[in-house]
């Protein structure tokens, strides 16, 4: 048994967003800086452009890469044999959000869905926990835009639609958004599980690096067909026409219902912000 | 890729030497307003009032920023997704509104009235906030101060880097784009 003080897992959570809005993830830049070179549109290469210099003044004058810094998205892996001391975890990972948006800048942008009435501090924050084996803790923060989640979606298809009908899904999504999620997009795929599992299943395909393949060499393919299909489409960087609509497409997969064939798609947008650590 | 610089307030001849695809960069004063301030916009209107700025030639930017950190102007300052502002748009393009800043498709009827109103909507890189901030020279809120991000703000900016999206001859650089490059 570890005990871990949960004042540790706040102060973990405000550096994580702080650094995940100012600083894009490497494999992200890297992934743009590619893209600059297989883009076809003048206008689509100048607007990567403008992306690889955004990124860059952010980081040098620590600057939000993006306005919308997003709500506040916390995965926590904590290893069973870990004991939280010092108060409830939840509020620990609360305050260490708070935090971050007032120390950082950062962007409030949580409100009541009636009333539009501001939280004023960013939270409450959405956490997605789970245990693992052994006595570590892995944090990762996701600031995610509204902008991006609002082309998000899941669907119930039936099984005999099949891989077809989950292509067809992923491009209507991507079609339907059009310039509005702010392209190159990273698409995260849920394939099964049960409604609300598929659409966890979306958001942790973010989670894998940009240019990872899944394991599973048939998903894989899949993520790649759905990849060049999405190029197909011409929305490109910006949405001003081009060939590169989307960075990457990440698919994850669980075993589901023998009556269903439930999928979500997580639409990001090319501030694909995310920072991970390990306590 | 050729520029055009051009400055606010926008008069007829810049507004018709501009064309869906072209590279702007506009200097001059605009305002932020986005979703909550539109609604108390038409909210005015309709109680038989006025607006809290003249938006006569002006330009409106569809932007909530992130908070200033000291010693600084303004935070990340990119665009928002303008459809939502759909509803409100014809309204103020009536009054006398010229352009707009932000990112993404308009509805018919914002095309229509660019068209009938002579205005233009400009395309700003979405999620390129930090890099925006950079053509941002002062920053000051005009109305609305409650709403925080969401008030209504006075921007100074200078060499605002743009794309033209919809012009007054009916064209669309979204449509445009993919007739050119779809694959299918």
């Amino acid at each position: 048994m570890r005990e871990v003080q949960v004042r540790d897992v706040a102060e973990a959570v405000e550096k994580l967003f702080i650094d995940a809005s100012i600083n894009l993830p490497e494999a992200v830049l890297e992934r743009l800086e590619r893209a600059v070179g297989e883009e076809e549109s003048p206008a689509g290469k100048e607007v990567l452009r403008e992306l690889l210099t955004n990124a860059r003044v952010a980081r040098e004058d620590r600057i939000p890469v993006c306005q919308d810094t997003g709500l506040a998205v916390v995965f926590l892996e904590i290893g069973q044999d870990v004991h939280f001391t010092g108060g409830p975890l939840r509020d620990a990972v609360a305050e260490g959000v708070r935090k971050a948006y007032r120390n950082g800048y950062l962007r409030k942008s949580c409100c009541d869905p009636f009333s539009r009435k501001n939280t004023g501090d960013n939270t409450p924050p959405i956490i997605h926990m789970s245990l693992v084996e052994g006595e570590k803790v892995r944090i990762v923060a996701m600031p995610k835009g509204g902008g991006s989640e609002n082309y998000s979606e899941v669907r119930m298809l039936t099984p005999s639609q099949g891989v077809e009908g989950i292509r067809a899904f992923v491009l209507d999504m991507v079609r339907k958004g059009g310039p509005n999620p702010c392209p190159p997009l990273t698409v995260g795929v849920g394939i099964g599980g049960n409604f609300e599992t598929a659409a966890l299943l979306s958001k942790e395909a973010l989670m894998v690096p940009s240019g990872e393949r899944s394991p599973d060499p048939p998903v894989a393919d899949l993520e790649r067909t759905i990849l060049g299909e999405i190029n197909g489409l011409g929305i490109g960087p910006g949405g001003y026409g081009g060939t590169v609509t989307a960075l990457d497409v990440h698919v994850k997969v669980l075993p589901c219902h023998i009556a269903s064939l439930p999928v979500a798609v997580n639409i990001q947008c090319h501030a694909h912000r995310i920072k991970g650590v390990t306590l | 890729m050729e520029i055009k610089r051009i400055s606010t307030p926008l008069d007829e001849g810049t507004i018709s030497g501009l064309a869906a695809g072209d590279k702007v960069l506009l200097s001059g004063r605009i305002y932020t307003a986005r979703d909550t301030a539109h609604k108390r916009f038409v909210e005015a209107l309709l109680g038989g009032g006025s607006l809290p700025i003249d938006i006569e030639g002006q330009v409106i930017y569809y932007c909530g920023p992130t908070p200033p950190a000291p010693g600084r102007v303004i935070g990340a300052a990119g665009p928002t997704t303008s459809s939502r502002m759909d509803p409100c748009t014809p309204t103020l393009l009536g009054l006398g509104l010229k352009g707009m800043i932000g990112k993404g498709k308009r509805s018919e009827a914002v095309k229509q009235a660019l068209i009938r109103h002579r205005a233009v909507y400009f395309g700003a890189t979405g999620g390129a906030g930090a890099l925006l901030s950079k053509s941002v020279r002062a920053y000051q809120v005009v109305a609305y101060e409650d709403l925080g991000a969401e008030a209504v703000a006075e921007l100074l900016v200078e060499e605002f880097p743009l794309f033209v999206i919809n012009d007054i001859f009916g064209n669309d650089l979204y449509e445009m784009g993919l007739n050119r490059y779809s694959a299918g």
